[in-house]
This record gives C-alpha cells, sequence and structure tokens, in this order.
C-alpha cells in the first residue's frame, strides 16, 4: 500500500521530495510565507536566525528521545511512577527534557488488560516537545473521527491486534494536555540493554497505534 | 461527510469526533521547506515571545469554510492563520502583506520558467 521511493519512474518528479530552499514560492501560499517572514524580520518581532533556531530545535525533538524515556520506564520503577505521576517534572529532572511550551504533559502506562490510544479529535495537539511533530495520519480528519468511535477496527488497519480481553481507552488531547503512551515491555526482554529497548519502541507505540516490538517499521 | 451539515449542524468544521470520513492514509513524507517554515514561524508567534497563543490558532483555522477546512493542506491553513492572528494583533496590515507579496511576486518573474 505504500510505495518505497524505488517505485518511481525516472522522470517522474518524486512527489514525497523537499522543495530546495532557494527554489523561488510556488503558491500563493508560499508567497505569504516569505512576505510575513520579511515583514516581521523587519518589524523587529522575529529574526530569520530565530525561524532557524526553532527549526533545529524542532528536529532535535523526535521519537528517539520518547524511545529513551519509555527505556528508562520499563527498567526503574521509580522514574516510572515519577513520570506517571509528574511527567514534565521527571522528564526535566531526571531526562534533561524540557517540554517546554506544553502546558501539560501525562504519561499514561498501558497493561495487559488496558490499552491506551492517543488522538486530538478538533485539531492536532501532540506532544511534539518530546516526540517531534506528528505524522500526517494523526492529522487527518479520517483518523480523528474514527479512533473514538471504532478504536478496536482503526487499530487492526494499523496492524495493531488486541485479544477481545484487553480494554481499549482512547485519550482526546487538547492544547493544555497532550499524552504519551508508556507501551507494554515485550516479554523476553528482562536483560536486554537500553539501547535494544529503545529500539523497540516507535513512534507509533507511543501514540498507541502499535505495540512495542522488533518489527518497528516507523 | 455525515453530520457536518446534517441534522447535527451544530458541530464546528473541525469537531469530527465519532464521525466517519473512512479510509486513513498513513502515507508520509518529510515535510517541505515551506512546511519547516511555517510550523517554526507558527512555535515562535505562540510561544513564551510570541504574540498570540494556541487557542488562538485553533480559532483562526476554526473560523475557515468547509471547503477550505478540507482542501488546504495543514500549513497552507496555518500560514493562512497566521496572516490572519498577525493582522489581527496589529503586528502587521493586511496592505502591508499584500504590498510584500505583490513585490516577491514581481521579483520572482524573471527566475520562473
Amino acid at each position: 500500500m505504500h510505495d518505497d521511493d524505488q517505485g518511481h519512474t525516472h522522470g517522474d518528479p518524486d512527489p514525497h521530495a523537499p522543495s530546495p530552499d532557494d527554489a523561488p514560492p510556488a503558491s500563493e501560499w508560499e508567497f505569504l510565507e516569505k512576505a510575513l517572514s520579511a515583514l516581521l524580520a523587519e518589524c523587529g518581532v522575529i529574526e530569520e536566525a530565530d525561524i532557524q533556531r526553532m527549526m533545529n530545535f524542532t528536529e532535535s525533538r523526535n521519537p528517539a528521545l520518547g524511545a529513551k524515556v519509555v527505556a528508562r520506564a520499563w527498567t526503574d520503577s521509580g522514574f516510572r511512577d515519577r513520570l506517571l505521576c509528574d511527567a514534565r517534572k521527571s522528564l526535566r529532572e531526571e531526562m534533561g527534557i524540557d517540554v517546554g511550551t506544553i502546558a501539560e504533559i501525562a504519561a499514561v502506562e498501558n497493561s495487559d488488560k488496558l490499552h491506551h490510544v492517543v488522538v486530538c479529535t478538533l485539531c492536532s495537539c501532540y506532544p511534539r516537545t518530546l516526540l517531534g511533530q506528528p505524522p500526517a495520519w494523526y492529522k487527518s480528519r479520517e483518523y480523528r473521527s474514527r479512533i473514538v468511535r471504532e478504536p478496536r477496527k482503526v487499530l487492526k488497519e494499523f496492524g495493531t491486534v488486541l485479544p477481545s480481553d484487553v480494554s481499549i481507552r482512547v485519550l482526546d488531547s487538547t492544547a493544555d494536555l497532550r499524552y504519551l503512551v508508556i507501551p507494554n515491555r515485550p516479554g523476553g526482554t528482562e536483560d536486554w540493554p537500553a539501547h535494544r529497548l529503545e529500539a523497540l519502541v516507535s513512534r507509533d507505540s507511543m501514540i498507541g497505534t502499535a505495540l512495542a516490538s522488533d518489527q518497528n517499521d516507523k | 461527510m455525515t453530520g457536518i451539515s446534517g441534522a447535527a449542524g451544530t458541530r464546528g468544521i473541525h469537531d469530527v469526533g465519532g464521525l466517519d470520513f473512512g479510509a486513513i492514509d498513513r502515507s508520509e513524507h518529510p515535510l517541505t521547506t515551506f512546511e519547516r517554515r511555517v510550523d517554526a514561524l507558527m512555535m515562535l508567534m505562540i510561544g513564551p515571545s510570541g504574540v498570540f497563543r494556541a487557542d488562538a490558532l485553533r480559532r483562526a483555522i476554526e473560523s475557515y469554510n468547509e471547503a477550505d477546512y478540507v482542501n488546504l493542506t495543514y500549513y497552507e491553513k496555518w500560514v493562512r492563520a497566521l496572516r490572519i492572528l498577525l493582522v489581527e494583533q496589529g503586528v502587521l496590515s493586511d496592505e502591508q502583506i499584500d504590498a510584500r507579496i505583490a513585490a516577491l511576486r514581481e521579483n520572482c518573474e524573471g527566475v520562473q520558467p
């Protein structure tokens, strides 16, 4: 269903390729961005360097950071308890991660009986200062509308089939409260070092559309 | 497309929880330069030293008509919201923005194919 890049034939422009930095604006919206950036710089509101700095900051926040948090929670029960109790504080004090402008972040833990999955039905709220930008599907009307109504079916579409005795709790995020799912630790990983545990934790497993697994493709 | 303009007509365009918009497209692509720049601008504007809050971004986007809400891309909606909110806050004026876009278009004419 999802073509790899190899699927493109020669001469076909890659629809997923980012445009080069020096490309002239191609749409009215790109012109608008250039105009706003230039005017805000002239007014002294923000400089080009601020934009570059923010772009770099955003890229420094990504699922690998979340995976470190999850692996620590799996192996350090004291940290796990503090994370579940006050995620912002424990992330800052014990992991050195400042979640910044997010008003509140809550960690929720999956178990053999309860699975959590996160959505923002009204817009696209996401713990982006921990996990980076949300995937496009997370922001889509299709996911936002359906995950609250038929979560088990939607999870199955994501390849995540849960036993019928596992309850699913769907968490609807807001601008003021965003969630990190701590997925179930796979069995047989008791002796694994942190870096191997982290590799089990995909972005989607921290949203709840996947399980922690060594079959990660994201 | 059920529920938006039907019996549950009091729903806002953004209020989609519980409806059914069909198959989820799970394809992903790296963000373009345009998308990354709009993202950064928005984060700066809603940040501690910004000029509006995330709630204002939501209100702006929720004010779009259905065609724009559905057809504009995510970051097109954001950059349009930036314009609306910067004008609303008195940071920039529509005249300023339109004049700058016109100047940029003029500059670009020589380099476009």
